[in-house]
This record gives C-alpha cells, sequence and structure tokens, in this order.
C-alpha cells in the first residue's frame, strides 16, 4: 500500500509532485504566478487559461508555463 | 494636401519609425527608459519560461506596459520552424498578440536565418492569423518568397544580429526595397547612429535596433541618437536627394562679384 497517492509532474523542466485531484489552477496559484501574464502548455498543447480550475493534474503531466522577457 | 507620411504595418500606424529591442540591458529599468527615449512604439520581446524558483525576478510586463507600447512577440533563439511556431503560439496565448517577428536561425555562429524554415513558418504562421514580420537574409529573392506566402514586412539583416558592423550591402537592400510595397524593416547589424540613417536613405520603411542602444557606454543618449537618425533619414530620403555630381557646383551666385 502507498502511503499518499502523491502526483509526480513536471513544471518547467523541474519535477514537482502535487496532491490529487490538484487543478492546474491550484498549481498557478500555489506558485503565485499572475495568470495575465503567462501562457501555459499541458503536454504540448496550449491551455486556454479560462479554463484552468477545470483541468486536474495526472502523474507524468509535462508544463510549460511562459511570459515575455527582453529580447531584440 | 501633403499627403501624411505613415508607417503602416499589418494595417496598423505607428508613430516611430524605430523599433527597439528590449534583450541586453543592465537592468529592466534601463531599458524602459532607454525606449521612452528612443520614442519607439514597437518593442520586441521574447518568450521564455517563467522562473518558478526565483518569483520575486522582475516581469518586462511590470515596467513596458503592453497597453501603451506594442509588444513584438519574436522567435529569438529558435532554430526550427516547430520551435518557432509553439513560441509564437503560446505568445499569442499571453495577450493576444497577432503581430509578431519571426525569426528562425540557421547558425550559431553568425546567426543568420534559416531561410527554408523562415519561408515554411511564415506560411503557416500566416494561415494561422498571424501578421508576420520576417527576420531574413539581405536577399531579393527570398524576400519575394516570404511576401508571396503572406509576410507582412520584410525585415532583412544588415549585418549578423548583434554585430554592430553596420549595412554591409545597400544594393540589395535597394533592390529589395525597389522590388516590394511591403513595409522594409532592417533588422539586425546597425551599430550606431548614422547606420540607422542611411538605411532610411536607402529607402528603408523602418530600424529595429537593440545591441546598439542596450550596450552603448550610454543607452540613453544612444537611444536619442537613433531617434533622430531614423527621423533624419526618413526625411532626407522622401525630400528627394540632389543628383551626385562628379565636379563642383558652386552655391553662391557670381553676380555682382567684386
Amino acid at each position: 500500500m502507498r502511503k499518499k497517492n502523491k502526483i509526480k509532474i513536471i513544471v518547467n523542466g523541474k519535477q514537482m509532485t502535487v496532491n490529487p485531484k490538484y487543478s492546474l489552477k491550484n498549481l498557478i496559484e500555489k506558485l503565485k504566478l499572475p495568470i495575465k501574464k503567462i501562457a501555459i502548455e499541458l503536454n504540448r498543447q496550449i491551455v486556454d487559461r479560462k479554463r484552468i480550475s477545470k483541468i486536474i493534474l495526472k502523474s507524468g503531466d509535462k508544463i510549460e508555463i511562459v511570459n515575455f522577457i527582453g529580447g531584440g | 494636401m501633403k499627403k501624411k507620411d505613415l508607417f503602416i504595418i499589418g494595417k496598423k500606424t505607428f508613430s516611430s519609425r524605430l523599433i527597439v529591442g528590449t534583450g541586453k540591458y543592465k537592468n529592466m529599468l534601463e531599458c524602459a527608459k532607454a525606449i521612452k527615449i528612443s520614442g519607439a512604439d514597437i518593442v520586441t520581446v521574447a518568450v521564455r519560461r517563467v522562473n518558478i524558483s526565483d518569483k520575486s525576478k522582475p516581469l518586462l510586463m511590470d515596467y513596458i506596459d503592453p497597453k501603451k507600447i506594442t509588444y513584438l512577440p519574436n522567435t529569438a533563439g529558435c532554430f526550427t520552424s516547430d520551435e518557432a511556431l509553439r513560441t509564437l503560439r503560446l505568445a499569442r496565448e499571453i495577450g493576444g498578440w497577432e503581430l509578431v517577428k519571426l525569426e528562425v536561425l540557421g547558425d550559431k555562429k553568425t546567426l543568420f536565418p534559416d531561410a527554408i524554415e523562415t519561408l515554411k513558418s511564415t506560411e503557416i504562421l500566416t494561415k494561422e492569423g498571424f501578421k508576420v514580420m520576417v527576420y531574413c537574409n539581405d536577399d531579393p529573392l527570398m524576400a519575394k518568397r516570404l511576401e508571396n506566402v503572406g509576410a507582412c514586412a520584410i525585415m532583412p539583416l544588415a549585418a549578423p544580429i548583434g554585430s554592430g558592423l553596420g549595412i554591409q550591402n545597400k544594393i540589395n537592400l535597394k533592390i529589395i526595397r525597389h522590388q516590394t510595397k511591403l513595409p522594409l524593416i532592417v533588422d539586425a547589424g546597425i551599430g550606431q547612429a548614422s547606420d540607422a540613417a542611411l538605411a532610411m536613405e536607402l529607402g528603408c520603411d523602418g530600424v529595429l535596433v537593440n545591441t546598439a542602444i542596450a550596450k552603448a557606454r550610454k543607452p540613453f543618449e544612444m537611444a536619442e541618437a537613433m531617434k533622430f537618425a531614423v527621423i533624419a533619414g526618413r526625411k532626407s530620403f522622401i525630400s528627394g536627394r540632389i543628383k551626385p555630381n562628379l565636379f563642383g557646383s558652386a552655391s553662391t551666385s557670381n553676380k555682382g562679384l567684386i
């Protein structure tokens, strides 16, 4: 028996563990990211920010969160 | 009535013909101030991963307000069409930007564009509704092909990105100017204000400058110099220069000479 059903995900290349039934919105809030200034990809698919509360993270999910930085 | 000299890209009118990059500055504050002084109303920005371990890092959007200045997301650092498409789709998701700058690099040392990947990406992005300004070599044939697949602006390099070598092939830029009605913007290689003025005098519609301002000993002064150089070069171009003459022609009449 596993003690906890922790979910392993990868966010911007780094491994993280979250609780079961953890939504993408929970993750963004935990990371304290300004939702209007970022874009999110879940397993190479762009996520509509209006839907993030409905997306429940699964083990092995790869999440990319990007923003704008200085560039030429 | 005098026709106004407008700078239009993708149906949008801009007041400054100088586009400024936001990379390589010491900090965001310096970047924001240089942009203000340059008078630019378009700035290029890059798309990168959010730093999730250090959230205290300042955000570009907190310093440069995208409501006041047009963000031009670019694909700096992308070496394939797939990477570039992914980057710009994400950029659009951040803020709904459709005007984008495509650059697909082909070589890490020279940062020359990969013409084939660039062409492919331009076509796909245009079909997806993007207005694509395209970084390309100063090759008139490729410029024409990019135009044919829907580019909204042609952005040839004057010299390698960040090199500051100035305009290396005036003739090619003139030929591209001659063949296209699309906005023509020199994208890379500007080193000093006179390079920007020369680009404008060759008939370019605009100039994009990043390193030459950000890495100048006095970035704010250089930002101002670039602003005036672009204005001066444009005015010089539209004013119709005199025909070059091998011999002298006195500016003062001999009438009444003692």
